[in-house]
């Protein structure tokens, strides 16, 4: 697992590590959803193709925006998981929901939920 | 997503393979583009496969639009590659920089005292000569070479493969007179003028930088420049 320790004791998980923590959490018989941005308009803090893994537990590794959104990605994705039906979910300051949660970068990003089968 | 699919996925990066991976975004359908791919859930028409082609070429995932479906093409590529000439403390710095960054980094330097484990925990070292280890590497547009070591039987023989290769960056530590005989030695090689002009030296941005986590920071910062200014060509 590519996991760099920084100095402070917190770790970072590479990009392409995502995908092996999800692989390696459904191994370990739990439900894994993944989040991923496919199309973003105006200043979104992460690029198109960014993902964000989560388990049932709610642990995740990775990111769909600068931490702005990840809890509602969260929510969808344990309702995806519940119902085994994929989402498209679409933040931006314009969106009620994205006030709620703070898309304070001014952008728009839409995100496609799915679960592993 | 399948099991077969995460698994394909999963393989193709560990042999440092490409692929794509085509959803739809209605219904989740996918397919996996590449080698070992399981047979998908979603019939790849022309215009599907023509944007995937492109995706690839262009190193960009993307979503598409084709009559009222809409389709989100996920690129998978290795990462890109840093080859970092001279085990030197720069490189002890900008080695897990890059990484940080995404970059596969290799440290060259067959001086046995500089290229050590100790020196270079978790970095691909090797101890052969600059150019043979360039010869070995698949040096494309998605690789970087930096020199570091200052010393022209070391860093000359780089930068020659370098400019007979097509990196997207080529960086060369040294001060703006070690640049100019550098570029003497180089004409006299027979490289001109636009050619050698590839080469970014002094290295780095101009931030001012006085260490070394500061020098790697404004190399790190000029490679990002080059690599983001424009979109990467697509392979010849």
């Amino acid at each position: 697992m590519s996991e760099l320790k920084t100095g402070t004791g917190a770790s970072f998980t590479a990009p392409h590590a995502i995908l092996e923590q999800a692989a390696a959490w459904r191994a370990a018989g739990r439900k894994v959803g993944l989040a991923t941005v496919v199309r973003t308009w105006g200043s979104s803090p992460r690029p198109v193709g960014s993902q964000l893994a989560v388990d049932e537990t709610g642990a995740m590794v990775g990111s769909v925006s600068g931490g702005c959104v990840e809890g509602a990605v969260v929510e969808e994705a344990r309702a995806a998981m519940a119902d085994g039906k994929p989402r498209m979910l679409e933040f931006s300051v314009s969106n009620e929901q994205a006030w709620e949660v703070g898309l304070a970068c001014g952008g728009t990003v839409e995100i496609f939920v799915e679960t592993l089968e | 997503m399948k099991n077969a699919v995460l698994d394909a996925l999963l393989a193709a990066r560990a042999a440092k393979a490409s692929a794509a991976l085509v959803t739809e975004l209605g219904s989740g359908a996918q397919t996996l583009v590449g080698p070992g791919a399981p047979p998908g859930d979603l019939p790849l028409g022309a215009a599907l496969h023509s944007f995937v082609d492109s995706a690839l070429a262009d190193d960009r995932s993307m979503s598409a639009e084709i009559g009222d479906q809409r389709y989100f093409i996920h690129v998978f590529n290795p990462p890109r590659r840093l080859v970092i000439v001279g085990a030197v403390h720069i490189a002890q710095v900008l080695a897990p920089m890059a990484a940080l960054a995404g970059y596969a980094v290799t440290v060259v330097d067959p001086r046995g005292a500089f290229a050590t484990e100790d020196r270079f925990p978790g970095v691909e070292l090797t101890r052969q000569w600059p150019d043979d280890a360039l010869e070995g590497l698949d040096v494309d547009q998605r690789t970087a070479i930096v020199t570091l070591t200052h010393d022209p039987k070391l860093d000359d023989p780089a930068l020659e493969t370098a400019l007979r290769r097509a990196p997207f960056y080529i960086g060369a530590l040294g001060s703006k007179r070690t640049h100019a005989s550098r570029v003497a030695r180089l004409r006299e090689t027979g490289f001109d003028d636009a050619e050698i002009a590839r080469i970014h030296a002094p290295v780095g941005l101009d931030i001012g930088a006085v260490s070394p986590a500061e020098i790697a920071l404004s190399i790190l910062g000029e490679m990002t420049l080059l690599l983001h200014r424009k979109p990467p060509r697509a392979p010849a």
